[in-house]
C-alpha cells in the first residue's frame, strides 16, 4: 500500500488534532497507509490520537524556522517528507495556509494540485476529487495526472472515524533543508484574534449572516445564531463598515460556506455575496425590499423588517424549546 | 523600481459562466480584466507614484497569459496607469492548469530581467484556487507574502499586514519579492480620459512560448498535472415561498425551520 501523507500543524494549537485533521486521516486510511507529517511538537497525546486514527508512521520537525516564516518552510517539510516516504498523495486542510503549502509542494514534487475538494474517492488506486467551480454554479470531478496527487480538502468531506485497530506510531525526526527564499518572508508580529465562542463559519451546520440592513447592530443576528447554535456571517458592506470582523465575511473574497441552512438578513444578494453561499442546502432571506435579488434564490423569503422578524423568531424558538 | 502585475482576462461574473469541450475548460466569451487584479495594479501604481512614477524611472508591467483577446486586460491596465504590457500568447497554452500557468509566468518574468516586485490579486475570479502566486514565488525563488491587506515599502524592505482567521500578522521581506493583495488593500482607481489617450502610445510586447524557451508540451492540456474528468452544471436555484410580514413572520420562520427539522 502506498503512503498517503497528511500534514498536521502543531505550531498554533499544539497537543490536539483538529477536527479536519481527524477527517483527513480517515480519508488517508481509506486511500493507503497514512503517514502524518507534523510541524511542531509531537506530544504523547498527539501520538496516541494519531495512533487511534491508524497512523503507524510519523515524520516530525521542530525546527524554529517552521514557525517564523509563513508557509514556505512548512512546504519544504511536507515536500521533503513526502519524497522520503515515496508518498502517492499529500492531503492538507483547505485553509489559506493549507492551499499555499499544497501549491508549493506541487511545484517541488512536480505534482498536480487540487484545492477546495468537497469529497475525495479512491478510484483504481488514484484519488478522485469533487469540487464546485465558477462560484458554485458548476461541479467537477478532477484528478492529478502526476505520480503524486496533492489535494486540499474542505471540512466535512468525510465523516471522521478512528481506526478499527489503533496503531502505535513510530516517530522519525526530519531535518528539513530550507530553500533560502523560504526564509525570506518573516513574521514580525502576530496578534491573536478574539474568539467568538460560536462555531466556525466553515464548520457550522447553520449560518446566520447580516448585511448593511443591520445598520451597525448585530445583536438580532447574534441572538438568532445563538438559539440555533449557528455561526455568524456578514456581507462585505457590514465588515467594511467595521461592525464585525473581516474574518466573518462570506462571499467571493470572504469565506465560502455551504451549510444545511443559510439565513441571509438585511443583505441584498450581490453576485459577490452569492458566490460564497449559493451552495447552501437551504436559504432563508429576511429583507425589507421585495425587489432584492436575494429573493430569487431563497427557499423561504420574508419581506419585512429584520428588527421585528428576528426577535420574534428568537422568542418563539425559546418558547418551543422550553 | 520595476514592478510586474499579473492581470488575468476572466469571464465576467455578471453573466452565467460555463465549462465547455471535452477537457471541460472555461468558456472565455464575455471576459474582462479580473476585478481582483485591479487591487494589485493599484498597489503597484501607489508604490511607484510615491517614487516619482514613470518619470522617476519606475515601471509597472502588466503581464497576461492567454489568447489574443486577453490583450484587452493589458490594454485596460495601461489605461489605468501601467507603463507597459507583456502578453504571452500561444495556441499551445489552451487548457493550462495552475502548474503550467505558473511555469510560463515565471519564464515571462525572468525574460524581463530586473524585477523588484511581483504583485498579484488574491485569486483569479474564474479558477479561484489562489495557488498561482505561491507556485510562482516557488519557481522564481522569491519570498512570498500572500493575502496582504496593506503593503508598505521602505527602501528594500516591504512590510505587509495579513489578516487570517486566528491571527493578524505583520510580515516583512526584502526585495525582490512576490505579494498577493486582497480587496482590503486599497481602492482601485479608474481609467480617466488622459489615461485612455496615453495608453495608446504605450508598448505591449507579445511573446510566444518559443520566445520564452518553454516547450509546448510542458503547458496546455499536455503539460497540465491535473485533469477534469467530468463536469456538470448545478441546476440554478429557483425562488421558493416568499411571504410579506404582517406581524407573524418570525413565527412563520420558526414553523419553516421546524418543518425542515432544523430546530
Ligand atoms: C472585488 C469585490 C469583491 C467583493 N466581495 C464580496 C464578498 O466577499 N462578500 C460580500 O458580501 N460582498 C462582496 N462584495 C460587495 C458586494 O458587491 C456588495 O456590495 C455587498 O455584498 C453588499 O452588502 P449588503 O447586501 O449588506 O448591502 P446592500 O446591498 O446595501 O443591501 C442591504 C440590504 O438590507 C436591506 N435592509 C435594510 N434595512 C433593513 C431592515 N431593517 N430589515 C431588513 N432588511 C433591511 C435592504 O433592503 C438591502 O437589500 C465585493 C465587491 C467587490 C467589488
Amino acid at each position: 500500500m502506498s503512503a498517503i501523507v497528511v500534514y498536521i500543524d502543531q505550531l498554533d494549537a499544539p497537543g490536539k488534532l483538529s477536527t479536519t485533521a481527524h477527517q483527513l486521516l480517515t480519508l488517508a486510511r481509506a486511500a493507503g497507509e497514512p503517514v502524518a507529517v507534523v510541524a511542531g511538537p509531537a506530544s504523547p497525546e498527539l501520538l496516541s490520537e494519531l495512533g487511534a486514527y491508524g497512523v503507524a508512521r510519523v515524520l516530525h520537525s521542530e525546527q524554529p524556522e517552521l514557525g517564523q516564516f509563513l508557509v514556505a518552510p512548512k512546504a519544504d517539510l511536507v515536500a521533503q517528507a513526502a519524497a522520503a516516504v515515496s508518498a502517492s498523495a499529500v492531503l492538507l486542510d483547505n485553509s489559506a495556509a493549507g492551499k499555499e503549502i499544497a501549491a508549493r509542494v506541487g511545484v517541488a514534487l512536480n505534482a498536480g494540485v487540487i484545492t477546495d475538494a468537497v469529497s475525495v474517492a479512491v478510484d483504481g488506486g488514484t484519488l478522485l476529487a469533487h469540487k464546485s467551480v465558477l462560484a458554485g454554479s458548476w461541479t467537477v470531478e478532477a484528478r492529478a495526472a502526476s505520480a503524486v496527487s496533492v489535494i486540499s480538502v474542505k471540512a466535512h468531506a468525510v465523516e471522521a472515524a478512528p481506526a478499527p485497530e489503533a496503531a502505535v506510531p513510530a516517530i522519525e525526526s526530519v531535518d528539513v533543508a530550507f530553500a533560502p527564499a523560504s526564509l525570506g518572508a518573516r513574521v514580525v508580529s502576530r496578534t491573536p484574534r478574539a474568539a467568538s465562542g460560536r462555531p466556525e463559519l466553515e464548520d457550522a451546520r447553520i449560518v446566520v449572516a447580516g448585511g448593511r440592513g443591520v445598520d451597525g447592530d448585530f445583536t438580532p443576528i447574534e441572538e438568532l445564531a445563538d438559539v440555533l447554535g449557528a455561526a455568524v456571517g456578514a456581507s462585505r458592506a457590514a465588515t467594511d463598515a467595521g461592525w464585525i470582523s473581516h474574518a466573518s465575511q462570506v462571499g467571493q473574497t470572504g469565506k465560502k460556506v455551504s451549510p444545511q441552512l443559510y439565513i441571509s438578513v438585511g443583505i441584498s444578494g450581490a453576485i459577490q455575496q452569492k458566490a460564497g453561499m449559493q451552495t447552501s442546502k437551504l436559504i432563508v432571506a429576511v429583507n425589507k425590499d421585495a425587489e432584492s435579488p436575494i429573493f430569487e434564490i431563497a427557499d423561504f423569503g420574508i419581506v419585512g423588517d429584520l428588527f421585528k422578524v428576528l426577535p420574534q423568531a428568537v422568542e418563539e424558538i425559546k418558547r418551543r424549546k422550553a | 523600481m520595476n514592478i510586474v502585475v499579473l492581470v488575468k482576462y476572466v469571464p465576467d461574473a455578471q453573466f452565467d459562466r460555463h465549462l465547455t469541450g471535452d477537457a471541460h475548460t472555461i468558456d472565455r466569451n464575455e471576459s474582462i480584466l479580473s476585478e481582483l487584479d485591479e487591487y494589485a495594479l493599484e498597489a503597484a501604481l501607489a508604490l511607484t507614484d510615491a517614487r516619482g512614477g514613470a518619470k522617476g524611472g519606475n515601471t509597472v508591467t502588466a503581464l497576461t497569459l492567454g489568447p489574443a483577446a486577453a490583450a484587452a486586460a493589458v490594454k485596460k491596465s495601461l489605461q489605468i496607469g501601467a507603463t507597459q504590457g507583456l502578453h504571452v500568447s500561444d495556441e499551445a497554452l489552451a487548457g493550462s492548469d495552475a502548474s503550467a500557468t505558473s511555469l510560463v509566468l515565471a519564464a515571462a518574468i525572468r525574460s524581463l530581467g530586473n524585477v523588484d516586485l511581483v504583485i498579484t490579486g488574491m485569486a483569479s475570479t474564474d479558477g479561484e484556487t489562489s495557488i498561482v502566486p505561491a507556485q510562482l514565488a516557488a519557481r522564481l525563488g522569491l519570498p512570498q507574502i500572500t493575502f496582504a491587506s496593506s503593503v508598505e515599502l521602505d527602501g528594500a524592505t516591504v512590510t505587509a499586514r495579513r489578516d487570517g482567521d486566528d491571527f493578524s500578522e505583520e510580515i516583512q521581506a526584502t526585495l525582490p519579492a512576490l505579494i498577493s493583495v486582497t480587496d482590503q488593500a486599497n481602492e482601485p482607481r479608474y481609467p480617466n480620459f488622459k489615461g485612455i489617450i496615453a495608453a495608446k502610445k504605450k508598448k505591449v510586447t507579445t511573446v510566444s512560448l518559443a520566445d520564452l524557451g518553454v516547450a509546448p508540451d510542458a503547458v496546455g492540456l499536455a503539460g497540465s498535472l491535473t485533469r477534469v474528468a467530468a463536469a456538470a452544471e448545478r441546476p440554478a436555484r429557483t425562488a421558493g415561498t416568499i411571504i410579506t410580514d404582517s406581524g407573524d413572520a418570525g413565527i412563520q420562520l420558526v414553523d419553516f425551520l421546524a418543518a425542515q427539522k432544523l430546530i
